[in-house]
């Protein structure tokens, strides 16, 4: 299983900044795409879109470097152990 | 008899949170469900700017400002208190509620009405952020360990509770006043809101009576409580690796499979499969009244099983069955699958009403309602708009101009047709069972996450830690279902096929459900925390 968790970090890590340019390819088609009516609307919900993923994404990215680096092997089975 | 008293005092403790919990929740959803009306009164009819402070209004406090409420009362919660600080949450959500329906409309003060209007939102947005994670903790620190999934899951009952008060407090209401009066600009759909301040001001009395957690109380005599909630919470590297752990692995699973068995399903009935706007919030209503017990069920069954696998079994049920379920609702309220009743549509065809374009004065249409009965009791409303057509001295199609109206005759180019479905009894029963079985989903899932997510944590940091993912989890993953869907869907639609994979929104919540699962299989532990006081 531990074997496991590693390889499936190394997927999270690949795909956390997949997840971000597909957005961002997204979000200029879309707001090409959008009438000039509509436009400035489109950008907001895009930029809106793009601020909430990003830190999300990140995060990701740390969680599957963690489970790639072996660190959720042992999970902790009391509040002292997640004292650094 | 001390056993007795126990229970009746955390039966207390549960009635008091979950009713002030229960109260939020539906604060937030009458501004979602009447956001239509809302537009209208607090934004001009153009787009531009209007549009922009509407879709923030709607948006961003949906989105945005829920975990930064999570991040501003969390840390309040395990600086000063559980008590205080969802007493200070549930304030200023009531607060906010009723002023929304106190602002005059756009007509009466101008751009001042949507200004207020983003700001008294963003305020109900940053209240729940800090509300929910408050209520779970203290309910969490006052069950007895070994019954703490069956005690927590009475408050994971109000989310979806508050959305069943909300439906049922709008319908009441727009019934009793009919659609005209309860649109006005001082109509009744302010009545919900105003009727917030009354539910409050009630929950408000009733936490006033109840004491600070134990758990809590206990670390403060010591002198343990955290300093620094959000450094120990998210610059604690261990700590910090547990909050990414239940975000990925559980919360954000959990929040697709919330906001499609409730929210999705409930718009796609309605846009998609077309059935009218009283029947599908009916449906709704039905559906969610008969799946509710099972929260307090799959909570109890948590504390036997352990949280983990009903959680994800409710995820993995969700992956399987969602794609089959939403191609039913189409095949169930189809018009090829049944059986029309000729004569008496005939009957049914409505007078042929000319219109006058709203916009454009010189354009004219021609309005028809057709009825269609079918033998299985339902009704299919076809109202269709066609544009009258006047040859001009060129022989050229083009709509009828008024100021020279040289009619000729009229034909459609391409007429609008809205369809508004009624359907009959075993029909509705069809989509009743159909939306209950996606709401048991939602039960799995969300029925165990508070005690799951109070059991990863320890005490002094446990606000701060749990409320952040949770929020991210059901705010931005969650309530980005009915966004994201309809935006996968748009993608699909070509020349040949303009309406494009109608279930194409679903891959959506499937995806983020089995990302989810498989980190919540792989990563997870189902063992149970017993001792929540450290």
């Amino acid at each position: 299983m531990n074997s496991l968790k590693k390889i499936l970090g190394f997927v999270w890590m690949i795909l956390a900044p997949a997840i971000i340019c597909f957005l961002v390819y997204e979000a200029f088609v879309k707001i090409g795409a959008a009438k000039p009516t509509e436009k400035a609307n489109v950008i907001l919900q895009w930029v809106i879109i793009l601020i909430i993923f990003t830190p999300i994404s990140f995060g990701f990215f740390l969680f599957g470097k963690y489970a790639a680096n072996n660190e959720y092997d042992q999970l902790p089975t009391s509040s002292e152990d997640l004292n650094d | 008899m001390n056993s007795e008293k126990k229970q009746s005092s955390i039966a207390f403790v549960i009635g008091a949170s979950s009713v002030g919990t229960l109260i939020e929740w539906y604060d937030f959803y009458i501004f979602g469900m009447l956001a239509t009306i809302l537009s209208k009164q607090f934004f001009p009819a153009e787009a531009g700017t209007a549009a922009l402070l509407s879709t923030l209004a709607i948006f961003a406090a949906g989105f945005i400002v829920r975990p930064f409420g999570a991040l501003v009362f969390g840390r309040l919660g395990d600086l000063i208190g559980r008590k205080h600080t969802f007493l200070l949450t549930l304030v200023i959500m009531g607060g906010s509620t009723f002023a929304i329906g106190l602002v005059p409309g756009f007509k009466t003060i101008g751009w001042a009405a949507p200004i207020i209007v983003l700001v008294l939102r963003l305020l109900q947005g940053l209240a729940l952020g800090g509300e929910y994670g408050g209520a779970a903790t203290y309910v969490a620190e006052h069950a007895p360990a070994g019954q703490r999934g069956f005690w927590t899951s009475w408050i994971q009952t109000t989310a979806t509770l508050g959305l069943f008060l909300a439906l049922g407090v709008i319908i009441l209401i727009r019934s009793n006043q009919g659609v005209e009066n309860f649109s006005a600009e001082w109509g009744g759909w302010r009545y919900p809101f105003w009727i917030s301040i009354l539910l409050v001001g009630i929950s408000v009395l009733i936490r006033m009576r109840m004491s600070e957690s134990p758990m809590f109380t206990k670390l403060k005599s010591e002198g343990k409580t955290s300093v620094n909630p959000l450094k120990e919470s998210f610059g604690n590297k261990a700590n910090f690796k547990m909050v990414l752990l239940a975000l990925f692995g559980a919360v954000m699973g959990q929040g697709v499979v919330w906001y499609t068995g409730q929210f999705y399903a409930q718009s796609f009935i309605e846009t998609v499969c077309k059935i009218d706007f009283v029947q599908s919030r009916n449906i709704m209503l039905v559906a969610i009244l008969m799946a509710t017990p099972c929260f307090v069920l799959f909570g109890w069954l948590s504390d036997k099983l352990g949280r983990k696998w009903i959680m994800l079994l409710g995820m993995f049920l969700a992956i399987c069955t969602y794609r089959p379920i939403y191609k039913e609702f189409i095949a169930i309220t189809s018009a090829k699958n049944r059986t029309q009743i000729v004569d008496t549509r005939l009957t049914n065809a409505g007078p042929k009403i000319p219109l006058i374009d709203a916009k454009d004065k010189h354009k004219m249409y021609i309005r028809h309602v057709i009825d269609t009965f079918y033998t299985d009791g339902s009704v299919f409303k076809y109202t269709i708009t066609d544009t009258l057509i006047g040859f001009n001295e060129l022989g050229v199609d083009r709509p009828i101009n008024l100021m020279n109206p040289t009619l000729i005759k009229y034909k459609s180019i391409k007429p609008n047709v809205v369809i508004e479905k009624t359907m009959g009894k075993s029909a509705t029963w069809d989509i009743i069972w159909l939306v209950f079985i996606q709401i048991v989903y939602v039960t799995m899932v969300y029925g165990p996450v508070a005690a799951f997510l109070v059991e990863m944590f320890p005490t002094k940091i446990r606000y701060t830690s749990m409320s952040l993912p949770y929020h991210i989890g059901n705010g931005v993953f969650g309530g980005l279902v009915p966004f994201l869907g309809t935006l996968i869907v748009e993608f699909t639609k070509t020349t040949e096929k303009p309406a494009g994979d109608v279930l194409a929104g679903l891959w959506y919540p499937i995806g983020v459900a089995t990302v989810s699962l498989i980190i919540g299989i792989v990563y997870l532990s189902n063992k149970m925390d017993k001792n929540v006081m450290d």
